[in-house]
């Protein structure tokens, strides 16, 4: 049985390819633009863009007002700008130059 | 014509090293012995002329077993060592192990352990001294000091944990000079040595380095000992009126309010939040009016990006930095904890990443 395995075995795992450009989405949590490649999944942009907005609504609501949010992943970069209730996100990889 | 081994030997019981200069002389090798009844003794010893092995006792007055050890793995590091001790203690047992001897022997008393010791000696003195590297192995930060110091040493010691660097200055054996973070002098010393582990190098010195440390390293290493064993026993307290604000009375005593609070010195901080990922309803604060709040909003933000960045493969987050109309605020996080402190908003980013980088090292001090 083991020729079964060649059709139930999965893709060959690949370097993931890091994310690069910028997307707004509206308070709402909709994508309105995008320059990321379409490679990167819309879900997933998605998912960021959420995690940005909901990030700004809570310092907001413990009084923490906040206009920028860069968080320094290991290989990324990733800058929101709120955008009135909605936001910007850029994402920029990091190459071997940059610093910490 | 072979040569003949040569054993030095050292008990500060002059008996001992006659009854063991007798056993070892008679091993089939016929090695040649030599005796030393001090630390000291031996390494004039060692340093005039070249020995195969070493078999020292581990108690001794002045300079002990383990001092000596350490000295003979810095400038002899092809002898082979061997340590016999009458104390069958595990730890003295892994203390001397881990500096790399070859035999860990308990003084021979019955016929059948002279043999046994005899054959392990024996032994020894048929390996190839070239067979192999012995190193130190998880050796702590005094003991490395305490080795540059008894050896005489200059140099400069670089240590870093996690994140955090620290610098001590050791000239012909005395510690001069210390830096970590904005601490200097002995209160960097104290700090570095309050690490729990990291890495260090050895650099060359720097012979033209201020002196700012006048204590000697032995009173430098009691104090640090001490100081390590009262942080054990009882949690360090702030000074009743030295607690800020947003710390009720009664939390003043934690020592991890005691930590933020020697970081609210640093020029621009407003204030300064610690979260245990495992116990994210008490946070560590200071400086703040709405702890619990903010508590839960560096939690619940450090939370969602860490499993972005992990789900995404884009790695660990090293820092987060929130820029606002009224300040602005960075987090890093350290292993379970989410530090996360606000700053005015004149202070530029630079000084705030340096600052972050002070409050770690204290954090983790």
């Amino acid at each position: 049985m083991d020729f079964l395995k060649i059709f139930t075995r999965g893709k060959p795992a690949g370097p993931i390819s890091l994310p690069s450009g910028t997307f707004t989405i509206d308070r709402t949590g909709r994508m309105v633009t995008s320059t990321v490649s379409n490679s990167f999944p819309e879900k997933v942009a998605l998912e960021i863009g959420h995690a940005v907005l909901d990030t700004f609504r809570k310092a907001q609501a413990a009084d923490v007002v906040l206009t920028e949010v860069i968080v320094n992943y290991a290989a990324l970069k990733l800058t929101a700008r709120e955008l009135r209730g909605g936001a910007i996100v850029f994402l920029a990889p990091r190459s071997a130059r940059d610093g910490a | 014509m072979q040569k003949r081994q040569k054993i030095l030997l050292l008990d500060d019981d002059q008996d001992i090293l006659d009854l063991y200069r007798e056993m070892l002389t008679a091993l089939p090798s016929e090695p040649e012995v030599q005796i030393a009844n001090s630390g000291a003794r031996a390494i004039a010893l060692l340093e005039a002329e070249p020995f195969h092995l070493l078999v020292s006792d581990l108690k001794m007055p002045k300079m002990d077993g383990l001092q000596l050890l350490t000295i003979v793995r810095k400038r002899f590091p092809t002898l082979r060592t061997v340590v016999m001790s009458a104390l069958n203690d595990e730890q003295f047992k892994d203390r001397a192990y881990s500096m790399g001897i070859d035999q860990f022997l308990e003084k021979p008393r019955t016929a059948k352990e002279i043999n046994y010791f005899c054959e392990c000696i024996e032994g020894l003195l048929h390996k190839s001294s070239s067979d192999g590297f012995r190193g130190v192995q998880s050796k702590s930060l005094m003991d490395i000091i305490q080795l540059e110091c008894l050896s005489q040493s200059s140099s400069v010691l670089k240590i870093t944990s996690g994140p955090v660097e620290g610098k001590i200055w050791i000239q012909t054996g005395e510690v001069i000079d210390a830096a970590a973070g904005d601490a200097t002098g002995e209160e960097a010393f104290r700090l570095i040595a309050s690490w729990k582990g990291g890495n260090f190098e050895l650099h060359q010195a720097e012979p033209g380095r201020a002196r700012t440390i006048h204590t000697s390293y032995h009173a430098l290493l009691l104090e640090t000992a001490q100081a390590m064993d009262e942080a054990q026993k009882e949690p360090a307290a702030a000074p009743k009126d030295a607690a800020p604000a947003s710390i009720a009375p009664d939390k003043a005593a934690d020592p991890i309010d005691t930590k933020l609070y020697e970081s609210s010195r640093i020029p621009g901080l407003a204030f300064l939040v610690a979260v245990d990922r495992n116990k994210p309803k008490a946070p560590a604060t200071w400086g703040l009016e709405n702890p619990e709040q903010i508590g839960e909003w560096v939690h619940s933000t450090s939370n969602t990006f860490r499993a972005l960045g992990e789900k995404l493969q884009w790695g660990q987050v090293k820092s987060i930095e929130g820029r606002g109309l009224h300040g602005n605020l960075a987090m890093l996080l350290h292993q379970d904890t989410t530090l996360c402190a606000g700053w005015e908003r004149s202070i530029l980013w630079p000084q705030i990443r340096e600052g972050m980088k002070k409050i770690l090292a204290r954090w983790i001090s």
